[in-house]
């Protein structure tokens, strides 16, 4: 163990993490973030899901520094009474669930597809980057709202409240796997020619295990740099659809749903109700991404 | 050259790649069909227990028949025979005595040869695992141990990645890992172009250690003449996917018969420094894409005539080898000033 | 006469994260006009690096960190960048390793060849073009006013070789540095380019230092040769004498460890261990950890560069004879 622990110590990776303040700073607010989010229920001072704790004689109060603020309530209160904060926290929840989430789908789906078409090559390759093709003429948005709306047609609406959520990621997954199949794709093309790839052959391995087994661990390294970069435009992209009313119930916010309900007292006043999760989906997303580009430029080789 | 059957024969192998343009483009660019033949019609025969050297330049398809033999290519036409058997013939590489399964190669890059993900204990058990030729896990340790210490590591090194590695272990590792395999039958492809002269030497060295030792049979190709000639019982020249002569070491650089492997050892930097006269060296290597009719080196021969440029030249019979030259077979090839005398 | 390059303690630094890295350490030598001179040795030797300080392009973070590089008595290593890259070109040409990305695969070969030209001297374009089909000719290239107007990717290796020495000699320069020429080439075009760069050696009396890893086209070119290891020059002199009669335990390994054509060995002298890492240079003589014949001295102190016979050895044991 202790061997291991040094050895991350020594790591040029943890060498030039500690070098950048701004990473550093990242990381730890990224780490925030997850700790207020998963440990909401611990954290939060209030429980916005608990239809039965709300009361409307709470609603629309200003933060605690303004007149008329409770201390109760430091962020304020939106239309239906519910602590601005604790919202904040637990919709932080879904966004980052449905987030990762939806990154890991787009992930397998992608890389899966990427190996299978670099590796096997002729037909399916070309079958696979036409498909590829053809998705990227969608904007993502669209796409997904696309598959919302046909499951909520084919299921229901009450139904679909239920299982929304998966809803969400597949559907967001589904509009982000190209960008790794195209990448996994390009990085197998160039190790399948390989010496150690031939050495497998010659030793006798049938080519899926070579490709899953010697080719996959090679390709990861840049997936994992489209994957903090994509969580950040995962999260957007929830906030957006639940921000136009299609993503998550309005009985369990997320940020963007604030934001949305936010957006309708912003010319009377209330502008806290927007402003606090605006704030907060911003300062996260920007973490996640710079966190990203550092990984990028710490993997690279040729920067080191 | 004994009469014992050998154990690697190859039969008028040939190798196409057909570098074409795409479909559409040469229907509308008029394009003609692109072929390179890499390797057009080559023979040979390697004997149990010796070292048959691959010499010649770039395009000449050396790697593309060592790739041939150990079956990562499938030839256009010819056969190989594994100690009799035809390779074509079975299909799949299992079992562990099939002839794939006895037939290892050892790549020029060290830095590529490695997956640099894996251990190198992973490395080299991975043969061993696959064909189930070791059972269990301390088992695997073990021989794993020996292999490394076979191909002068430490049995410690075993944990570490490839890139803790230099050049020279690296072709260590990679030559333990074809052992592991327990060929009968090593591919060599310029396993030591990317090293130091030093370290060269010391690779070399143990390949011949382990070849008497193990009774290992290899085919051994690189650009280096020297090399060769020092590794080789046999060796074969090639040029532009054509065997142009074979015989044994000591014969073919003290009295190389086809005018290639003259001019080729004519080039060759005079390192003990006699100043010898040298035939300059004419032109450079065709585009395989586009080889020239009849011999492919009539353009840059001496002694091309009409026949050399229309007419593809059989193999002449020697003792102990065989040259592919019409001058040769005509008897007008003059005497050449032995190297080195 | 005055050699036209002295290099004095030269000494090239790369700052690491465990501190700097000395890639050339205390490197003196000099050229004769007119004289080629090889620097042999293994990866990791420093002889590029020795190559790229004295044309003043080493890669940042690298730099010079100590001695003087004189070209014609006057000191090169200190110039700021305007006036070093007169000085290239003009005064020093350079052919390195890979001919294909030497040159710049969007222009014909006579517009590079004629902005060289017009770079450092006074003519005409007319006569620049003029003097470029010259320069073709001469490096042994046919039709050489069509090829002119060719691209890189229409000569072959070899050819675009020549184009790159010509390019090096375009300016007509004193000294030429050729970082490995020939190494990516055939042994059927190296014998061409070799004796390329020795014809024009002398026709023109341009210097060259040769830098490669391969004692043959040393053996075949060079004058004098100088054996580089961990950075340090550690035999030097007349090419004959260091290959034939080498003093320093580790040219003597390296000669032994070149297979030789003209008698079947058993087995080629080996040099247990490898080139130590920058980060990892032993005190003393460098090589001592690997050499048969160390004793206390080498382990405790640096050998300078000592007489022995017409050379020079880094070895307290120079002055023994060594057998061949």
């Amino acid at each position: 163990m202790n061997g291991w622990v040094h050895r991350i110590r020594d790591s040029d990776l943890y060498w030039s993490f500690t070098r950048s303040k701004l990473v550093v700073v990242s990381a730890a607010i990224t780490l925030l973030f997850f700790i207020g989010a998963f440990g909401a229920p611990l954290v939060a001072p209030h429980n916005p899901f608990d239809l039965a704790s709300l009361e409307l004689t709470d609603a629309l109060k200003p933060p605690v520094w303004i007149d008329g603020g409770d201390a109760a309530f430091l962020l304020g209160t939106d239309d239906q009474g519910r602590d601005v904060l604790s919202t904040i926290l637990y919709g932080s929840r879904i966004s980052l669930v449905v987030g990762f989430l939806s990154v890991l789908f787009a992930l397998v789906l992608g890389v899966g597809l990427g190996l299978v078409a670099g590796y096997a090559g002729g037909m399916v390759d070309a079958l696979i980057m036409r498909l590829a093709d053809v998705q990227l003429s969608f904007p993502a948005i669209l796409i997904a709202l696309l598959i919302d709306g046909i499951t909520r047609s084919v299921i229901g609406q009450d139904r679909h409240s239920d299982i929304a959520v998966f809803v969400l990621i597949v559907s967001i997954g589904l509009s982000y796997w190209v960008h790794y199949a195209r990448t996994v794709r390009g990085s197998v093309l160039v190790e399948r020619t390989k010496e150690y790839v031939l050495a497998a052959r010659v030793i006798g391995l049938p080519g899926p295990l070579i490709a899953l087994r010697h080719v996959l661990p090679n390709v990861m390294g840049p997936v994992l740099v489209i994957a903090t970069i994509n969580l950040a435009l995962a999260v957007i992209t929830e906030a957006t659809l639940s921000f136009l009313g299609v993503g998550v119930p309005p009985t369990e916010p997320s940020l963007g749903t604030l934001i949305r309900i936010g957006n309708n007292f912003l010319f009377s006043g209330e502008w806290w109700i927007t402003l606090f999760p605006s704030a907060a989906l911003a300062v996260l997303v920007l973490s996640v991404n710079l966190l990203g580009d550092w990984l990028r430029d710490a993997l690279n080789p040729k920067l080191r | 050259m004994s009469e014992a059957a050998p154990l690697l024969e190859a039969n008028g192998l040939k190798c196409h790649f057909d570098v074409s343009a795409p479909l559409l483009n040469r229907l509308l660019e008029h394009q003609p069909r692109q072929v390179v033949r890499a390797v057009d019609g080559v023979s040979f025969r390697i004997d149990k227990g010796t070292t048959f050297g691959l010499v010649g330049e770039s395009g000449c398809g050396k790697s593309t028949l060592a790739r041939l033999v150990v079956g990562l290519y499938r030839p256009n036409a010819g056969a190989i025979r594994f100690e009799g058997v035809d390779l074509a013939a079975g299909t799949a590489r299992t079992g562990s005595k099939s002839p794939q399964a006895r037939m290892q190669m050892i790549f020029q890059n060290p830095y590529a040869s490695l997956n640099p993900r894996w251990r190198v204990a992973d490395i080299i058990a991975e043969p061993l695992r696959f064909r189930n030729l070791v059972h269990g896990r301390a088992a695997v340790s073990a021989r794993v141990a020996e292999l490394l210490r076979q191909v002068g590591l430490s049995p410690a090194d075993a944990q570490r990645y490839p890139h803790e590695f230099s050049g020279g272990q690296r072709q260590r590792i990679s030559i333990a890992r074809a052992l592991a395999g327990e060929p009968d039958f090593l591919v060599c492809d310029e396993p030591t172009s990317a090293l130091d002269v030093s370290v060269q030497a010391q690779i070399l060295n143990l390949m011949k250690d382990l070849q008497r030792r193990l009774g290992l049979t290899y085919l051994f190709i690189s650009h280096n003449l020297a090399v060769v000639y020092h590794v080789s019982d046999t060796v074969g020249v090639m040029y532009l996917g054509r065997l142009v002569e074979w015989a044994d070491t000591e014969s073919l650089f003290r009295r190389p018969q086809h005018p290639y492997t003259r001019m080729l050892l004519d080039a060759i930097p005079d390192l003990a420094m006699t100043g010898r006269p040298r035939t300059p060296v004419a032109g450079e290597v065709p585009s395989p894409l586009d080889p020239p009719p009849g011999c492919a080196f009539h353009p840059r021969c001496p002694f091309a005539n009409a026949r050399c440029r229309s007419e593809v030249p059989q193999d002449t019979k020697l003792p102990g080898g065989a040259v592919a030259c019409h001058a040769v077979a005509e008897g007008r090839l003059p005497a050449w000033k032995e190297y080195g005398a | 006469m005055d050699p036209l390059l002295q290099v004095r303690h030269l000494r090239v630094e790369f700052p690491s994260r465990r501190g700097a890295l000395t890639a050339v350490d205390d490197v003196s030598f000099g050229i004769a006009p007119g004289e080629i001179l090889g620097m042999v040795g293994e990866s990791g030797a420093g002889k590029s690096m020795t190559g790229a300080a004295i044309i003043g392009l080493l890669e940042p973070p690298g730099r010079i960190s100590g001695g003087e590089i004189l070209l014609e008595g006057r000191r090169i290593d200190d110039l700021p960048q305007g006036e070093l890259r007169k000085i290239r070109g003009r005064k020093i040409g350079a052919i390195f390793q890979d001919p294909l990305t030497s040159l710049n695969p969007l222009y014909r070969i006579g517009d590079q060849l004629t902005e060289t030209i017009l770079t450092h001297l006074e003519m005409s374009p007319v006569a620049a073009r003029a003097r470029a089909v010259r320069l073709l000719e001469e490096v042994g290239i046919p039709a050489a006013s069509e090829r002119l107007d060719h691209y890189p990717h229409q000569f072959s290796g070899g050819m675009r070789q020549r184009v790159v020495i010509a390019l090096a000699l375009a300016a007509e320069p004193r000294l030429i540095i050729a970082d490995e020429p020939t190494t990516a080439l055939d042994v059927s075009i190296q014998a061409q380019i070799i004796g390329l760069l020795k014809r024009l050696g002398h026709q023109h009396g341009t210097a060259v230092l040769l830098i490669t890893h391969d004692m043959g086209v040393i053996a075949e070119t060079s004058d004098r040769v100088a054996v580089m290891y961990a950075g340090r020059i550690v035999e030097i002199g007349p090419v004959a004498d260091i290959i034939k009669r080498p003093r320093h335990p580790y040219t003597v390994g390296l000669m032994g460890a070149i297979p030789d054509m003209s008698r079947k060995v058993e087995r080629l002298v080996q040099i247990e261990g490898a080139m130590p890492r920058l980060d990892a240079i032993p005190s003393g003589c460098a090589f001592h950890p690997r050499c048969p014949r160390a004793i206390a001295r080498c382990r405790a102190e640096r050998p300078e560069l000592l007489a022995a016979g017409s050379s020079h050895a880094a070895c307290w044991l120079a002055g023994e004879v060594v057998h061949v």
